[in-house]
């Protein structure tokens, strides 16, 4: 009993892990573009597409497989290109514009991201093989866990405190708390807000995509994986309130443990469960959890 | 001018079935589901200012109520089918809008969109009730309780069925000007615009909103029934985010601005769609980056392009009722 309660809690950590780096990028361009960015899930997928076809060419360079962690990693920062081309190229036309064109725009950003990626690695599923269980399992309390699923943990981990860091304590982290905070003023003290807004949007994209390219080893690529798992975000935003990094730090903690309940209890409910809080959140207490937007 | 216009969309439209191939034909089909669909949608979204991005909800409920009726309890009459479409759509909707139109802007989107991923989830999860993802069939229906099953399908689709779907629109485009054109659409608007100002003058903003939140739920589920006999079949996909995003895609690519801009949208969407598809398979980025130009520089729409060169003629531009 205690061994599947355990088993049931750390896969719900692993994916609450992943989410929360896709939410994490949701919030942090949420919370200074006011923009809510559709197309975070299709940075993630688009993480993990590269992230395979680094892994397969570093394996083919004939470099020791004990190291693919970092052609992942190395794969989802260069996937992040994709965020400053579509920040200057589409994003900055629209900034003053109102909030329903911002979302429709970052929807059509979805739609060409999810076929350029068909006409570059197919319809089929890629994988890593069988690098997932490379580190082998260890055995915690009578439950077998792979080695590589503590790993994604602790980065999750690691990138929360990180961000934590730098948004109390950096001088770039407190730039961007006084924009989210007041965009004129911030503008009026001398920040560059076009040169902040590429950096805070291609922040938004390399959490994304580095949180794809680190699920796939544990899973396989598939071309709707995108637009799947930005509803999971964006329950994991609201439910943690939008704009608030801790909310997304929770969110996907209540989002990531519930799903793998329902799974391992009453498949039926998965995501029914899910969106059925989301609406209870959004009707009870719309600022989310920790969110300090007005509604 | 505006009637001879009319006259001349309605020849064309009556006359598809007999100039154009069955393709052309049948392809008009769903352009008449779309565009119920549509004209409710815009009721919310061009009158009133609430954007949808659940709108699939009640495309699913109508679409899946022809096809319990038709295949689970036999009753094969499409009036049927259309009734309990919107029966069912206002029974759902009365409590769902009664809590979204407490928002407004984002927050209304993101909860009509939790509501239509929750519809989606049932839809797929529950396969004992629903199908699952394989979804259910809808048997050809009845007409105005003539019993067609001996006629061919394709027969079918191009001769009694086009004709049908054409009445329905009609009636419900008749409908929706009425209701654009009322006291009722006005308010609407003033909401829309300034929803301090319409409540200090004594319109109840919520209450409004919420009946605007309901009629068109019922021509979602009204085009939603009428989607179903065309393929025979309905799935979970109706259901899901990204067809709410093509319904607001329709409506941004004709113009919200103008009464029957989304009907054009909705056109020029399937008919383009079917067009790009024809040769490359990659449809989505072709539209991703038409939407994409059409909301940096023509958020009009194409009604706001054609209405601007108007214009630009010298002529007054005749904004057919538009709300601008």
């Amino acid at each position: 009993m205690m061994s599947h309660i355990l088993n049931v809690l750390l896969s719900g950590v692993f994916h609450a892990s992943i989410l929360f780096l896709v939410a994490a990028g949701l919030q942090v361009v949420f919370g200074v573009q006011k923009i809510f960015n559709l197309a975070c899930g299709s940075f993630y997928a688009l993480g993990a597409y590269v992230g395979v076809s680094f892994v397969q060419a570093f394996l083919r360079a004939g470099l020791p497989p004990e190291l693919f962690v970092l052609a992942l990693v190395a794969g989802g920062l260069c996937a992040a290109v994709v965020g400053p081309v579509v920040e200057r190229g589409l994003l900055r036309f629209v900034y003053d514009r109102d909030e329903t064109f911002q979302l429709l725009l970052t929807f059509a950003v979805v739609l060409m991201l999810e076929d350029a990626i068909r006409m570059v690695w197919g319809t089929s599923p890629l994988s890593t093989g069988g690098l997932y269980l490379l580190y082998g399992q260890v055995r915690i309390l009578g439950v077998t866990v792979p080695v590589y699923n503590l790993i994604v943990i602790g980065a999750g981990l690691l990138i929360a405190l990180l961000i934590g860091y730098m948004l109390t304590r950096t001088k770039f982290g407190r730039i961007i708390r006084a924009a989210a905070d007041n965009r004129e003023m911030a503008e009026a003290l001398g920040v560059d807000m076009p040169w902040m807004y590429v950096r805070v949007f291609t922040l938004g994209t390399v959490l994304g995509t580095v949180g794809g390219a680190l699920v796939i080893p544990a899973t396989a690529t598939m071309t709707e994986m995108g637009i799947e798992l930005i509803v999971e975000a964006f329950a994991v935003v609201v439910i943690g309130g939008l704009g608030s990094m801790r909310g997304a730090f929770v969110g996907a903690l209540v989002v990531g443990i519930l799903r793998s309940i329902a799974i391992s209890t009453y498949p039926e409910l998965e995501m029914l469960l899910i969106y059925l809080i989301v609406i209870a959140v959004l009707v009870l207490k719309p600022r989310g959890l920790f969110g300090e937007v007005g509604v | 001018m505006r009637a001879a216009g009319l006259a001349v969309v309605a020849a064309v439209i009556l006359s598809v079935p007999f100039v154009a191939g069955d393709f052309h034909t049948t392809l008009m089909l769903p352009f008449f589901a779309y565009s119920v669909i549509l004209l409710g949608f815009n009721l919310l979204f061009g009158y009133t200012g609430l954007l949808s991005f659940g709108h699939s909800l009640f495309i699913g409920i109508g679409a899946y109520a022809a096809a319990f009726l038709t295949s689970k309890f036999g009753v094969m009459h499409l009036e049927a089918s259309l009734l309990a479409a919107a029966a069912a759509a206002g029974l759902v909707a009365a409590p769902i809008g009664a809590l979204c139109v407490r928002y407004v802007k984002i927050y209304f989107a993101m909860l009509t969109l939790a509501f239509g991923m929750l519809f989606y989830s049932f839809l797929l999860k529950f396969y004992f009730v629903t199908g699952g993802d394989e979804g259910m069939r809808v048997l050809q229906p009845f007409l105005l309780a003539f019993d067609l099953s001996a006629m061919p399908k394709i027969r079918f689709l191009t001769g009694p069925y086009y004709y049908y779907s054409v009445a329905v629109l009609a009636v419900a485009t008749f409908v929706m000007w009425r209701i654009v054109s009322s006291p009722f659409g006005l308010c609407l608007r003033s909401i829309r615009d300034n929803p301090n100002k319409a409540e200090f003058l004594g319109v109840s903003v919520k209450r409004y909103r919420w009946y605007a939140f309901m009629i068109s739920a019922v021509y979602a589920a009204v085009g939603g029934a009428l989607l179903g006999p065309t393929t025979g079949q309905v799935d979970p996909n109706l259901a899901y985010w990204t067809h709410s995003g093509n319904i607001v895609f329709m409506t941004l690519l004709g113009g919200f601005a103008n009464f029957f801009g989304p009907l054009v949208g909705a056109l020029v969407f399937i008919f383009l769609q079917d067009t790009v598809m024809s040769v490359v398979p990659y449809w989505r980025f072709v539209f991703g980056a038409i939407l994409a130009f059409l909301v940096i520089f023509a958020p009009g729409g194409l009604m706001g392009l054609l209405d601007a060169q108007v214009a630009r003629w010298g002529e007054k531009a005749r904004h057919v009722g538009a709300p601008t």
